[in-house]
């Protein structure tokens, strides 16, 4: 016990001292600062009612410093117990450094189905470094109030949805749609990966694209674009030099009536509207009523070991919990809008949760295209994707040429593309 | 009528001055005002004052509840005096060295110390941190105040052998005569009169030592040692839209480096007209 | 004369904690890093490859495309500084340095403010201000009825490079305020009143006088801004992430370096290439400071007061 003590002070994964000499301390890493409250108020308690002994200190880091941060940690090896995972490439590298532990012959990995883990797993499957935490779903959040005011409905087809836009437009007292391009993220994830699967149909074409079978030239590829350049029209005034939190908070303040989302915005928004008018949300639109719907349910998050960890055996005990139910239930209810991947069903309380995973029976779901290998090499899909899709909506960049400068880099480094 | 042309040209130069403070203090104005307003109030008109409606202290409530702050301080605090002092002494020993005596290898030695201004020290972070972990300092102050001294002394070298390069041969030939050592003419006789420029390297030294957040980050996280920037740090990551915590957590973080710049800046006026021997 | 002196330990005795601790603390960790540049990661294993990352960032036209982007955009970002920042802070040195002029010292203090904030607040602060939506700088241009001069500045491929560095300038004018402050000040009353006895005042005292015995502190100045200028990262990274946008069009080097070297988003960190971004940016600033000690520095004429 001295010895691990000691090596847990040497390691700086301790508050030194703090621990009482029983008393195990694991600290979690991760880019969750947003969640902070949530962690010290309800799941540690949690989680420390039901194992004395072990004691849990939640450590974020802000989510653009993230990856640097914890990378340097782990290769000088001052890293804590735990390890919040992203999905696919960048935790896929550090489990092949050997700075994620195997953790395979977790009891609580039988509570995930193979498409759960498979942003976690080596490429052949036989191996998962990660025990998944959550998903999270696009689609759009609108301010019901409003339309109820206008006399509108949420829409189905591509038809409606502009339609909506023109008539929120021409009405005036709201921005049609709360998006910037400042950030370019906001222009390729709540864009371009939000309605994107619907064109592309799903894991068909994400798929294709990763076999070398669909090119980013292809029309289905194209036409996200196509759409996401007819927004400009919808947009707020000067919204180039709209960044990300300026369009939560048009969305909050009531200033704009349909914001393209990720379902993380629901903890975030509903505090922050404060019941000033309510909200709903619908799926990306589809081309004709009664096609099939796509929806991005992307694994986002999970939670890995620190293979230097000198508490491995008590980290271990809470990465069963966090594979349980009970966390589940809890995760999924003290953060709604981030989806449990547990295959035990999960009820939620907040209903504007409820509607976007009622999206799940009714939709086919994929993940986000440019995830699963094809950001390996230079340049990087997913940060070209985020340049794309902000020249495209400033009108930078026409559809086509976007596209074609994506096929273009993707088949300077991967085979399958060329 | 003689008397008419330096009245006007010191109207003019005043009204220069006062606009140009006038754009340096007011985006600082613009988030103090704020942090004491209410969410709604913010956006809709961010240049009022707060009134009796908008005011509301929800910001600092949600700031000051996430940690203790008065050990930020503390933290951070110590971390800058120390290096501040260290830089000062040794980049003033050094560069009395390289200005005052020819000896072989002076400019080399010279340029050596002028790298540390060309590459940025966060590229060496991986090196250092395990530098740190093998010493045991990982979530100490002292990690932190080795590294902003390395950090500090180039420029203090650089710009003090500048300026000790102005000080009189003559002066320091009639201290050798008396029969000083050369430590006390260091001492006693160049350390005083280039106190102007100590004082310009103080500022210069604090501000980026004060203001870091990514050695904190990665050297020390622990609650124990966590630096004020640190601490307000939480408030201020790609996610967050609580602007009421935000623009807190920055009026708390100008707050102290303004106070201490207030300090300096004393000590920086008294040491540039003590200094300025005519 | 004195060939064989005896050792003048007092000289080891100054340098040696400012080169102890700074070498090893700074210069080691640092040259480990660009060691890196020399090798590459194949199979798992570190080989030496010697020059052929610098082969591929000069050679392949996408990493060589970026690079020569950073460099020119820093480029610009560096002039709008010497252009702007440097003559407002001689400027306002030399009218703060006029002798009984009122209230120096709040102006002096109040001047220097933007320059001890940290680059958070900076960008936070100056999105806020250039926000189209907020409606700071719209509100009080429409107030003076120039509305239709308003764009959003930031977020256009145009104009975005210039504000960062007009922002910049903001920061940073009052480090040369302060140093060419304490020159002048340093300028002994006997050679003012020498020039005053000859008739000369006022501005040419100032361009005559003055300004050739702070040419020194001048090029000390403009070095720093180069090499402050050339290692600028901060600054954009707040307020433009590090992709640099719009479109690039802010991507400096060390915008692009830190993505490099340490990876972003699905990017992983590259530390072989960021080395070799940084080897190269090192050698561009190694040369313009050898340039101003060596051609620059050493002609300067020196005035011992």
């Amino acid at each position: 016990m001295t010895r691990t003590l000691t090596l847990a002070l040497l390691a700086g994964t301790t508050l030194g001292g703090m621990a009482a000499a029983q008393d195990v301390t694991l600290t979690i890493e991760s880019w969750r600062n947003d969640d902070l409250t949530i962690w010290q108020s309800q799941i540690i308690p949690a989680f420390e009612a039901a194992h004395p002994g072990i004691k849990v200190n939640f450590a974020p880091t802000a989510p653009a410093e993230y990856n640097a941060v914890l990378n340097s940690k782990l290769d000088a090896g001052s890293a804590g117990d735990l390890i919040t995972c992203r999905p696919f490439d960048a935790s896929l590298e550090l489990y092949n450094k050997g700075q994620l532990a195997d953790l395979t012959d977790l009891a609580a990995m039988a509570n995930f189905s193979d498409v759960a883990k498979s942003a976690w797993q080596t490429d052949d499957g036989a191996t998962t470094f990660c025990v998944p935490m959550a998903s999270v779903i696009h689609g759009f959040i609108y301010n019901r109030t409003a339309f109820e005011e206008l006399g509108l409905e949420p829409p189905e087809t591509v038809d409606e949805f502009y339609a909506v836009l023109d008539a929120i437009r021409e009405e005036g007292s709201y921005i049609p749609m709360a998006m910037g391009t400042a950030d370019q993220w906001e222009a390729a994830t709540m864009g371009y990966q939000n309605i994107g699967p619907n064109y592309w149909k799903g894991e068909d074409g994400r798929r294709a694209l990763i076999d070398g079978e669909a090119s980013l030239t292809d029309e289905a590829w194209v036409k996200p674009f196509r759409q996401l350049a007819r927004w400009r029209d919808y947009l707020g005034d000067g919204f180039e030099a709209q960044t990300y939190p300026d369009s939560q908070n048009l969305f909050t303040l009531g200033r704009a009536a349909i914001y393209p989302a990720g379902s993380w915005e629901i903890g975030v928004f509903t505090p922050q509207i404060e019941g000033a008018f309510e909200m709903g949300a619908f799926p990306p639109p589809v081309a004709a009523a009664g096609d099939t719907c796509y929806i991005s349910d992307h694994t986002d998050i999970a939670l890995g070991l620190n293979p230097a960890s000198p508490n491995a055996d008590a980290a271990r005990t809470f990465l069963e919990w966090v594979g349980s139910a009970e966390f589940a239930t809890l995760y999924a209810n003290a953060l709604p809008g981030f989806f449990s991947l547990n295959s035990a069903a999960v009820e939620m309380e907040d209903p504007l949760a409820q509607e976007f995973v009622s999206w799940r029976e009714r939709c086919e779901p994929t993940i986000r295209s440019t995830y699963q290998i094809l950001s390996r090499g230079t340049p990087n899909l997913e940060n070209e994707t985020w340049t794309a899709s902000a020249n495209v909506i400033t009108g930078a960049e026409t559809p086509e040429d976007a596209a074609a400068r994506l096929q273009e880099g993707l088949e300077s480094w991967y085979q399958p593309a060329q | 009528m003689a008397a008419r042309r330096p009245l006007a040209r010191s109207i003019a130069a005043h009204a220069v001055l006062i606009l140009y403070t006038l754009i340096a203090l007011f985006p600082v104005f613009v988030i103090v005002i704020n942090s004491f307003k209410s969410r709604r109030a913010i956006f809709a008109e961010p240049l009022a004052l707060p009134t009796a409606d908008s005011f509301d202290l929800v910001g600092y409530r949600t700031v000051l509840a996430q940690g203790d702050f008065v050990l930020y301080f503390q933290n951070s605090m110590i971390v800058t005096l120390v290096s501040l002092f260290l830089v000062l002494l040794f980049g003033a020993m050094a560069a009395f060295a390289l200005s005052e005596y020819r000896f072989r290898g002076n400019s080399l030695v010279g340029l050596y110390l002028a790298l540390g201004i060309m590459i940025p020290i966060r590229l060496g972070t991986v090196a250092i941190l395990q530098l740190m972990v093998a010493s045991g300092l990982v979530n100490t102050l002292t990690a932190l105040i080795l590294v902003y001294t390395a950090q500090g002394l180039p420029l203090a070298v650089f710009i003090l052998s500048e300026f000790m390069r102005g000080v009189s041969d003559d002066l320091k030939n009639a201290g050798r005569i008396d029969g000083l050592s050369e430590y006390r003419i260091f001492f006693r006789l160049v350390l005083p009169l280039v106190r102007p420029a100590m004082a310009t390297v103080a500022v210069f030294t604090m501000i980026p030592i004060w203001n870091d957040l990514w050695f904190p980050l990665i050297l020390a996280p622990s609650e124990a040692t966590k630096t004020l920037t640190l601490g307000s740090q939480v408030f201020i990551g790609q996610f967050v839209t609580n602007w009421n915590a935000v623009l807190a957590a920055l009026s708390l973080a100008i707050l102290p480096v303004l106070v201490l710049y207030l300090i300096f800046s004393r000590q920086l006026i008294r040491g540039i007209t003590a200094g300025a021997v005519k | 004369m004195s060939a064989r002196r005896p050792f003048r330990w007092h000289i080891v005795v100054f340098l040696a904690p400012a080169v102890l601790i700074y070498t090893a603390i700074m210069i080691l960790p640092l040259f480990g890093t660009l060691n890196l540049s020399l090798m590459a990661r194949e199979g798992g294993e570190r080989v030496f490859v010697g020059l052929r990352n610098f082969g591929v960032l000069f050679g392949d036209p996408r990493w060589s495309a970026s690079f020569w982007n950073a460099l020119g955009n820093n480029a610009w970002f560096f002039l709008v500084h010497m252009l702007v920042q440097n003559p407002i802070g001689v400027a306002l040195a030399a009218l703060l340095s006029s002798p009984r002029l009122r209230m120096a010292a709040f102006y002096r203090t109040a001047i220097f403010i933007p320059t001890i904030l940290s680059f958070v607040v900076v960008g936070f602060v100056w999105k806020l201000i250039l926000s189209p939506i907020w409606g700071i700088a719209p509100g009080m241009l429409d107030a003076v009825g120039l509305r239709w001069l308003f764009a959003p500045w930031l977020g256009r491929e145009e104009t975005a490079l210039t504000t960062l560095a007009l922002i910049s300038v903001w920061q940073f004018v009052g480090i040369p305020m302060m140093l060419i402050y304490a020159a002048l000040l340093s300028i002994p009353d006997e050679v003012i009143e020498a020039a005053e006895m000859d008739g000369i005042t006022g501005w040419s005292q100032f361009w005559k006088i003055k300004l050739p015995l702070i040419l020194p502190a001048i090029g000390i100045i403009s070095v720093l801004t180069f090499v402050g200028n050339f290692n600028a990262f901060d600054l954009i990274y707040v307020s433009q992430g590090a992709l640099a946008g719009p479109n690039g069009a802010t991507d400096i080097l060390g915008t692009f370096l830190y993505r490099t070297f340490f990876g972003f988003q699905l990017q992983l960190g590259d530390p072989h290439m960021g080395a070799t971004i940084a080897t190269a940016m090192f050698g561009i600033i190694l040369v313009g400071v050898c340039l101003y000690l060596f051609a620059i520095q050493t002609r300067l004429r020196r005035y011992q007061f």
